[in-house]
C-alpha cells in the first residue's frame, strides 16, 4: 500500500518549462513517477523532453488521464494554479511554492473545502512513495521502502530524518512534507488518519516546529485515536519569540507555538519526541524496533 | 512586516476608523507645533518603536499645555526604551506621536488575524481592552468574543453585532461600531494584514468611538501586490544585519552565540540551531539559504555571517533538495574567495548532486573541515569555538 501516491500515480507538472519545473519533473520521472504531461499556458503542442505540455489542466488531464499535479508556477499565480488543478479534475494537487500570500490560501482553502481534492502544501517538498512514485523535489536516492510514515512541516528536515532511517535499514511507506505555510491544505491530522489506515504503515514519525498549535492538535489526536507508535520532533527549542524564522508559519506570537508547549503536549499523548534531530532515527529504532 | 502606530492610524483614517487628532513629530519643537495645531489640551505624547508596552518604560506620557509636550517629547525623543518587548538593549526613539488626550469611558479590544486551522480570518473583541489579548485569553478567555468570517461572504452585520453586544456597547453605538468593525475588516482584507489590532478601542465620555492605538502587521508574502505599503518599512527598526539579508532575499535572524550558521530550510536550519546549542555551544543566527538559493545567494549568505565580529566559526549544513549541493558548493568557493575568511568551517553536505559538490569543494583548494553527519559537525564546530 502506502497513501495518496503509487504506482496509479499519473503526474502533471504545473510550470514544467521553468527552471526548477523541468528539473524536478525529470528527476520524478528518472525515479519511476509516471510523468505524462506539463502545462505552461501559451506552450501548449511543445514538448519538454518525451513530455508533452499543454496550454490548460484540463487539456492535459483529457488526453493523458493525470490524476496528480505538481506545482511549481510563481507565488503570485499559485492559488490561480491550486484552482486550475481541482477544477481540471485533479484529486491530489502538490504545491511545492513558497511565499503565497496569506489571503489567498484562504480563498484556496474556501473552495476546497468539502470536495474530496486532496492539497499537500503549499510551501512543501511534496511527497514521496519509496519504490513506487516520488511526487516532489526531495532526492529520491535517500528513500527506501518499509513501514514508517513520515509527515513533516520542514522539507529539508525530513531529508534528514529520512537519511538517518534509511540509514538504519528502517524503510518508509509513505513520506509526506505538508509545508511551512500557516494555511496548508494537509494537516498532521488528515495524515495521521491516511497513516493509521494504511496496512503498510507501522509507526508514524511526525516533525514538527515552532508557530501555531497544529502539533498540540496532533497530540489530542494520536492519543484518542491512533493506535501505532508515533516519534516525533519538534524544531526550534532555541528559537526566539516574535521572530519569523524562514518558514511563515514559524514564529512564536503571544506565548502561543512555543517548542516546548508541544513537546509537552505530545509526551502527554504517549509520543516520544527525540531530543536532537541528530536522534531521531535512533530513537524510531528505539521505540518502534525495527 | 511592522509599521508604526502612526503609520497604521493613517492607515485606519484613510479606511474611516475614527482616531484621534494628532501629528508625528521628530524634535520637541516639532512636537509642540503639533500640539498647538490642534484645538486644546490636554495632550498625550507617545514613543513611536516597532514594541509593545511603551507605557511601562516610560515611551508614553501626558501633558497639558503645548509648552509641556516639548518638555515631555525632549524627555523620549532619542531615548532608549526599554519595554518587556525589546529586550534589554531597548530601541532608540527617533519620533512621538502627539495626540488629543482622551476623557475614557470604556476601553475594549479589537483585533483580527488569520485563523491556521480554520483557513479564515477571525474577528475577535473583548471588553477587557488595554490588557495584552494572550492575558486575557489565559485568564478569563469567557471575556473574548470570536466571529469567524466565511471569506466568500465577507464580514456580514449580524457577525459585527454578535461582537458588540457582547462587549456590552450602548445600543445606541451598535451602529458607529458596526460601521467601524466593517470598515477595519476591510482594510485587513484589503492590505493583505497578518494581524490588525486595535487596542484599546475607546468609548470617550462623549460617546465616540476612537481607535486609541493600532498594531497593523502585513503578510510578508503579498507586498509584492502592495509597493505603497512596503514604503512603510522603517529599517532602523531592524538589526543592520537582517536587513542586509532581507535585501538578499535571505532569511537570517541574529541571536546572540558565536557560532555562524548556514543551512538550507527554514526546519532544518532551527533543529541545527538546537543541535548546536545541544553540542555546548551558542548559534550566533538563523540563516535559512532557502529551496532556489543561487550560488551568488549562498555567498551574499556567508558574507551576513561573517560580517558579525561575534562569530567564531561557520557551520554550513546542507542537505539538497531544490538546491543542489554543486550550487552550495560554488556559492561557498565564491564566498570565500571573495571574503577574508578567518574563521573554521566546517561543512555537512548531503542530498542531490551530492558528490558534485563535494568534489567542487575538494578540487577548490581552500581549507575545509567536512563533516561525517550533523552531530559530528555539531560537535566539530563547537569544540573549534569553545
Amino acid at each position: 500500500m502506502s497513501v495518496l501516491v503509487d504506482h496509479n500515480t499519473l503526474v502533471v507538472v504545473q510550470g514544467i518549462t521553468g527552471k526548477e519545473g523541468s528539473f524536478h519533473a525529470r528527476a520524478c520521472r528518472d525515479y519511476g513517477t509516471k510523468v505524462v504531461a506539463g502545462v505552461t499556458p501559451g506552450k501548449g503542442g511543445q514538448k519538454m523532453d518525451d513530455i508533452p505540455v499543454f496550454n490548460t489542466v484540463a487539456q492535459a488531464v483529457k488526453e493523458t488521464g493525470a490524476n496528480t499535479s505538481l506545482i511549481f508556477v510563481p507565488p503570485a499565480f499559485a492559488a490561480d494554479a491550486i484552482l486550475e488543478a481541482a477544477a481540471g479534475g485533479i484529486k491530489v494537487i502538490v504545491c511545492i511554492t513558497e511565499g503565497i500570500p496569506t489571503l489567498e490560501m484562504v480563498k484556496v482553502m474556501e473552495v476546497l473545502k468539502g470536495t474530496d481534492i486532496r492539497l499537500i502544501g503549499p510551501n512543501c517538498p511534496g511527497i514521496i512513495s519509496p519504490g513506487q512514485a516520488k511526487v516532489g523535489i526531495m532526492p529520491g536516492h535517500i528513500h527506501k521502502e518499509g513501514p514508517v510514515g513520515l509527515v513533516s512541516r520542514s522539507g529539508t528536515l525530513t531529508y534528514e530524518a529520512v537519511h538517518q532511517l534509511t540509514l538504519l535499514g528502517i524503510g518508509q511507506s509513505t513520506c509526506v512534507g505538508i509545508g511551512g505555510d500557516p494555511i496548508i491544505g494537509t494537516n498532521f491530522i488528515d495524515m495521521l488518519k491516511l497513516f493509521e489506515a494504511d496496512p503498510q504503515t507501522q509507526g508514524v514519525v511526525l516533525i514538527g516546529e515552532i508557530g501555531g498549535t497544529a502539533e498540540e492538535e496532533a497530540a489530542a489526536f494520536i492519543k484518542a485515536q491512533v493506535s501505532k507508535p508515533v516519534v516525533a520532533f519538534i524544531a526550534g527549542q532555541t528559537a526566539p519569540p516574535g521572530k519569523r524564522m524562514g518558514h511563515a508559519g514559524a514564529i512564536i506570537s503571544g506565548g502561543s507555538g512555543k517548542a516546548e508547549d508541544k513537546i509537552a503536549a505530545l509526551n502527554a499523548a504517549g509520543v516520544t519526541v527525540a531530543k536532537t534531530i541528530a536522534d531521531l532515527g535512533q530513537t524510531v529504532k528505539q521505540v518502534m524496533g525495527f | 512586516m511592522k509599521i508604526h502606530e502612526y503609520q497604521g492610524k493613517e492607515l485606519l483614517a484613510k479606511f474611516h476608523v475614527p482616531v484621534p487628532a494628532g501629528g508625528v513629530a521628530e524634535s520637541p519643537t516639532e512636537a509642540r507645533m503639533v500640539a498647538e495645531s490642534m484645538e486644546s489640551g490636554p495632550f498625550v505624547v507617545k514613543a513611536q518603536i516597532h514594541a509593545g508596552g511603551r507605557g511601562k518604560g516610560g515611551g508614553i506620557k501626558t501633558a497639558s499645555t503645548p509648552e509641556e509636550v516639548e518638555q515631555v517629547a525632549s524627555e523620549i525623543i532619542e531615548m532608549t526604551l526599554v519595554t518587556p518587548q525589546t529586550g534589554p538593549e531597548g530601541r532608540f526613539v527617533k519620533m512621538v506621536l502627539v495626540e488629543q488626550a482622551q476623557d475614557i469611558a470604556q476601553e475594549l479590544y479589537l483585533g483580527i488575524v488569520v485563523d491556521r486551522s480554520l483557513a479564515a480570518p477571525v474577528i475577535m473583541m473583548s471588553a477587557a481592552g488595554g490588557m495584552e489579548i494572550e492575558e486575557v485569553a489565559a485568564r478569563t478567555p469567557e471575556l473574548i468574543i470570536k466571529e469567524t468570517v466565511d471569506p466568500a461572504v465577507g464580514l456580514m452585520p449580524y457577525q459585527a453585532r454578535n461582537l458588540i453586544f457582547g462587549v456590552g456597547l450602548a445600543p445606541d453605538l451598535v451602529r458607529p461600531a458596526t460601521a467601524l468593525i466593517t470598515n477595519f475588516y476591510r482594510m485587513f482584507m484589503a492590505l493583505d494584514c497578518s494581524l490588525a489590532e486595535i487596542n484599546p478601542l475607546v468609548v470617550t465620555k462623549g460617546g465616540e468611538l476612537l481607535a486609541l492605538d493600532a498594531k497593523i502587521n502585513f503578510d510578508d508574502n503579498a507586498l509584492f501586490r502592495h509597493h505603497d505599503l512596503a514604503a512603510l518599512d522603517d529599517v532602523d527598526e531592524m538589526d543592520p544585519l537582517e536587513h542586509e539579508a532581507k535585501k538578499h532575499h535571505l532569511n537570517y535572524i541574529r541571536l546572540s552565540g558565536n557560532v555562524g550558521a548556514m543551512v538550507n530550510g527554514a526546519g532544518l536550519a532551527m533543529a541545527t540551531m538546537d543541535l548546536i546549542k545541544a553540542a555546548g555551544a551558542e548559534p550566533a543566527n538563523f540563516l535559512d539559504v532557502g529551496g532556489g538559493a543561487s550560488a551568488e545567494m549562498v555567498a551574499n549568505g556567508f558574507r551576513i555571517i561573517l560580517s558579525d565580529p561575534r562569530v567564531k566559526g561557520v557551520l554550513i549544513n546542507i542537505f539538497g533538495g531544490i538546491l543542489r549541493c554543486d550550487r552550495l558548493a560554488e556559492g561557498v568557493i565564491q564566498a570565500v574567495k571573495e571574503v577574508d575568511v578567518k574563521v573554521p568551517i566546517i561543512i555537512r553536505l548531503e542530498g542531490t548532486n551530492v558528490e558534485e559538490g563535494r568534489r567542487l569543494l575538494n578540487d577548490s583548494g581552500l581549507t575545509f573541515t567536512v563533516a561525517a553527519d550533523m552531530q559530528d559537525a555539531a560537535r566539530k564546530v563547537a569544540a573549534l569555538v569553545q
